[in-house]
């Protein structure tokens, strides 16, 4: 059986100005959405809080609900979740109850009253804001060091360069400790991080570690998004789910990016926006099958998988769809538009990313080095399917 | 390239030591003998059985605080005892005291008495004043060390022997960093009782009820010297809380108690009480206490709180009390409890409590193993549809990998989450996908028209290094999702890093050998593929 024929052969790369079009504009528009809303809708995880599941004994709405807990809890954000026959709702609130003789006590006692006795508490979850504040600083750090990971790994397996990795680990390792030390809030430690990746990608021409992870914060980026876009909740379950799209999402980039490696050593006469097409389209059903298998378990997950996981296996769908999406429409084009910019005007770019790196010492140097050596980017060799 | 026999070998021990391994998960009779060489069964988080997670901080400043006060009434003590003129002995500041003399006439038999009594204050300032002479006492910096660490080591020992007596099996109690205690209440049942009980102070304390205080006084809030308002419990629901003057002196603590008993009260129609027992010095004191003040009311205080100050009627010589105020039966089985075990040193604050009702927790196995188990067979059925023969080798590397995560889970004793169960279903998930990347590449090297042979060997060597660098990208988020790690989510990071790693071995070590064993073996001349 073949979903996909062999000898299909799509122009992906003939629309790829459309597809950087069609990324920008999500991840602008998801940009927007959270810039308007304020940020991520924090769960109680990260925001401090409590939050409590009940389930009732016969239907009800929210306002409803919100009624009854008049004077026991102000601003409370009701949703039901789960099955519409399972009645069962969250209900949050910034409150916390730090004494003993808690909130969730007097909710059960009140909706009790209300609604007669058998409303069940499944579920009571209370985060102090010093937790929530700790929760907050670890996953921020648990981004940085996901992201400086893979890329050290990245650029060393797909470059051939365990020395380029290495000097991508220090460079970025001083910045880091430099940007700590100055106290700076952990969201400038991640935006830092990245540009100083992207910078030291562009220096030590490592057009393939580039791409990748450039899709890599493409589909985090796209993900959060419509996690805003849609209102939902960030929870802890979310953020895991984020951290593993970083590692997974790269999957189908590798692929990728393995085939074009393996055709441009073959035959050299071949245009090479034409080869990179070529490659995509060559692991255009493995691609698809993987992104297939897993798309299927996680879309068990979240119709069947009840709703503490809920959201996590949302997360995840967008991020498999868009992991392949991007490896086709993002990490590819990007060799392309790379090779292109170097072809067309060297000077005008070197200059314009010498601009852009004056913090970097270490990058200036190696600048230098390379500048000595043109063109010793190019050769490589391959052994990969 | 190795033997044949030798691979399968290899992976014919490590599948027995898996079966082993997760045998004891599945199937509940213990063998005798072998029960001590097999892993226990995998230890299912809070989030599946249901419980209660905590992270209680220790205020250890207010046990310092707490210390300062106690020193203020031994140093009354003391100098009554000793006859020595004080005007006053005051808290100041957080922990410091201060000492009023009349004058200096004084100051050098409080000295001595300081010295000899109180080694651990320090006179930090003396100075003479209208008033009289003013010392300012400080706690030794050591003393304020050692109250600190005894707050959170006391409160960790305390807070464990009221669970124990409560009555849960496998609790799990220690220090966090900080004055941070982590506490886990498994399978719990009255997850609201245990917190009550674990926050409660339990601080006990006999005072006597002033006398000669007018109801005026009392709504004026106006108390004579040495006397204070306590707020009384309400004999029920319904009525309001009253003030009650009691004298400030403490006459007995719960210091001298050796057990507290719910009893049912004779004369309350069955209403739950607490009867005491006190240690010999402690009857002592009652005896003496009670034989005094034949008439008067005691008030017993705890936490702070009048539960009731039952009139004196004659001597008590046995060394026995009773609490009574209108409790219920789960409130007197954690005030006795409570009282049993000792007091706080401090009082705790809960940072973070999670609490999963037993229904959910079922609810979200059945839920999240069904799941799994649907998208599983989907995957099972598409791989066999797609690839035929080879599918099911697949399908038995992926089968085999499910077991080994499991087993490793059992051996490490790691915890499986409800996100560590979606973590076995995206792994289920991503197994296949390592055998889809072999498959394609051998299909296509069918196509150039490769044998069978050839393109097998081909496929796995392309494959091998894709597949890893896919494995190593993900294994790096599982491993930092590991480290970041709170409960549930390092769940999911344990059964997807032992996942990929399953993975590594079976899609690619596993299948190869069947391959091989094929072609070689069996001569098969073409691929069901």
């Amino acid at each position: 059986m073949q979903l996909i024929k062999p000898d299909i052969n799509i122009n992906f790369v003939g629309v790829r100005y459309k597809a950087f079009l069609l990324s920008g504009t999500i991840i602008l528009l998801g940009l927007l959405t959270l810039f308007v809303r304020g940020g991520l809708r924090m769960g109680v995880d990260f925001a401090g809080g409590t939050l409590i599941q009940v389930k009732f004994d016969r239907p009800t709405n929210p306002d409803e609900i919100r009624n009854a807990l008049q004077g026991t809890i102000k601003n409370a954000f009701i949703q039901q979740v789960g099955a519409k026959v399972d009645n069962e709702y969250l209900v949050r609130t910034d409150a916390i109850h730090e004494e003993l003789g808690s909130l969730s006590n007097k909710i059960e006692d009140q909706l009790n009253k209300t609604y007669g006795p058998g409303q069940q508490v499944l579920r009571v979850e209370m985060v102090g804001p010093k937790v929530g504040h700790d929760l907050r600083q670890k996953a921020l750090h648990a981004i940085f060091y996901a992201f400086l990971f893979i890329a050290v790994y990245i650029s060393w397996r797909f470059e051939f360069k365990l020395s380029a990795g290495l000097i991508m680990l220090v460079v970025m390792g001083l910045g880091i400790y430099l940007l700590d030390a100055l106290g700076l809030n952990a969201v400038y430690l991640i935006g830092g991080a990245l540009v100083v990746t992207f910078v030291l990608c562009w220096y030590l021409k490592l057009p393939y570690a580039l791409g990748a992870l450039l899709s890599l914060v493409h589909d985090i980026l796209i993900t959060i998004g419509i996690f805003a876009f849609f209102n939902k909740e960030f929870s802890l379950e979310v953020f895991a789910a984020l951290l593993t799209l970083s590692g997974y999402s790269l999957n189908d980039t590798i692929i990728v990016y393995d085939r074009i490696r393996e055709n441009r050593n073959k035959d050299k006469k071949v245009k090479f926006s034409d080869m990179i097409n070529g490659a995509i389209n060559q692991t255009l059903s493995r691609t698809v099958l993987t992104s297939m298998t897993v798309f299927f378990v996680i879309l068990c997950l979240f119709i069947l998988g009840g709703s503490v996981i809920h959201d996590f296996s949302f997360a995840m769908l967008i991020g498999v769809v868009t992991g392949s999406y991007s490896s086709v429409f993002v990490a590819s084009p990007i060799l392309i538009a790379y090779e292109d910019l170097k072809k067309k005007k060297p000077a005008a770019v070197s200059k314009r990313a010498a601009v852009e790196t004056n913090e970097s010492k270490a990058a200036r140097s190696t600048k230098k080095a390379k500048k000595q050596s043109p063109g010793q980017a190019d050769v490589r060799k391959s052994a990969r399917g | 390239m190795k033997s044949i026999g030798i691979r399968a070998l290899i992976v014919g021990v490590i599948l027995v030591i898996g079966i082993l391994c997760v045998i004891p998960t599945f199937v509940s009779t213990t063998l005798p003998g072998l029960s001590n060489v097999m892993p226990d069964k995998i230890h299912l988080g809070l989030d599946l059985q249901g419980g209660i997670h905590l992270v209680l901080e220790v205020d250890a400043d207010k046990a310092v605080e707490l210390r300062a006060e106690r020193f203020v009434d031994e140093i009354k003590d003391a100098l009554r005892s000793k006859k020595i003129g004080f005007t006053k002995v005051v808290k100041t500041g957080a922990w410091d005291i201060d000492v009023v003399l009349p004058s200096n006439e004084q100051l050098n038999e409080f000295n001595e008495t300081l010295k000899s009594d109180f080694p651990s204050l320090k006179p930090a300032t003396t100075e003479t004043t209208p008033e009289g002479t003013i010392v300012l006492l400080t706690m030794d910096q050591k003393e304020v060390n050692d109250l600190r660490n005894n707050a959170v080591t006391q409160g960790l020992e305390t807070i464990r022997n009221r669970i124990d007596q409560f009555g849960v099996s496998e609790p799990d109690i220690r220090p966090e960093h900080g004055d941070r205690i982590l506490v886990q209440l498994p399978g719990i049942k009255n997850p609201q009782e245990a917190i009550e009980l674990i926050g409660k102070m339990a601080v006990l304390e006999f005072k006597f009820v002033a006398q000669n205080v007018t109801a005026q006084e009392i709504q004026d809030n106006k108390m004579p010297p040495g006397v204070k308002l306590y707020p009384k419990r309400p004999s029920d629901r319904n009525t309001q809380e009253t003030k009650i003057p009691l004298e400030e002196k403490t006459v007995l603590t719960g210091q001298h108690i050796t057990d507290a008993k719910v009893e049912i009260g004779q004369r309350s129609f069955g209403e739950a009480q607490i009867s005491l027992n006190f240690d010999s010095e402690g009857a002592k004191i009652f005896e003496r206490l009670t034989g005094d003040n034949v008439g008067r009311n005691l008030a017993i205080v705890l936490d702070g709180i009048v539960y009731s100050d039952p009139v004196i009627k004659e001597r008590i010589p046995n060394g026995r009390a009773v609490i009574s105020g209108s409790f219920s039966d789960e409130e007197a089985r954690a005030v006795a409890i409570a009282l049993r075990t000792g007091r706080l040193p401090a009082p705790v604050k809960i940072l973070e409590q999670r609490t999963v009702g037993p229904a959910l927790g079922a609810d979200s196995i059945r839920k999240g193993v069904l799941a799994s188990a649907i998208g599983g067979l989907g995957i099972v059925l598409f791989m066999m549809i797609y690839y035929k023969f080879s599918g099911a080798i697949a399908d038995l590397a992926l089968v085999m990998n499910i077991l080994l995560i499991l087993a490793l889970m059992a051996l490490i004793r790691a915890t499986l989450t409800l996100p560590g169960i979606a973590g076995i279903a995206l792994t289920i998930g991503i197994a296949v996908d390592a055998n889809v990347l072999i498959y394609e590449r051998i299909r296509e090297e069918l196509r150039l028209g490769k044998t069978p042979r050839a393109a097998i060997d081909t496929g796995y060597q392309r494959a091998t290094i894709t597949i890893m660098d896919a494995n190593v990208t993900s294994a790096i988020a599982a491993l930092v999702l590991y480290g970041f790690g709170t409960g549930p989510v390092k769940g999911f990071a344990v059964t997807l890093f032992f996942g990929l790693a399953a993975n590594m071995f079976t899609a690619i070590f596993v299948t190869r050998i069947i391959f091989d064993y094929l072609l070689t073996e069996r001569r098969v001349k073409e691929l069901s593929i």
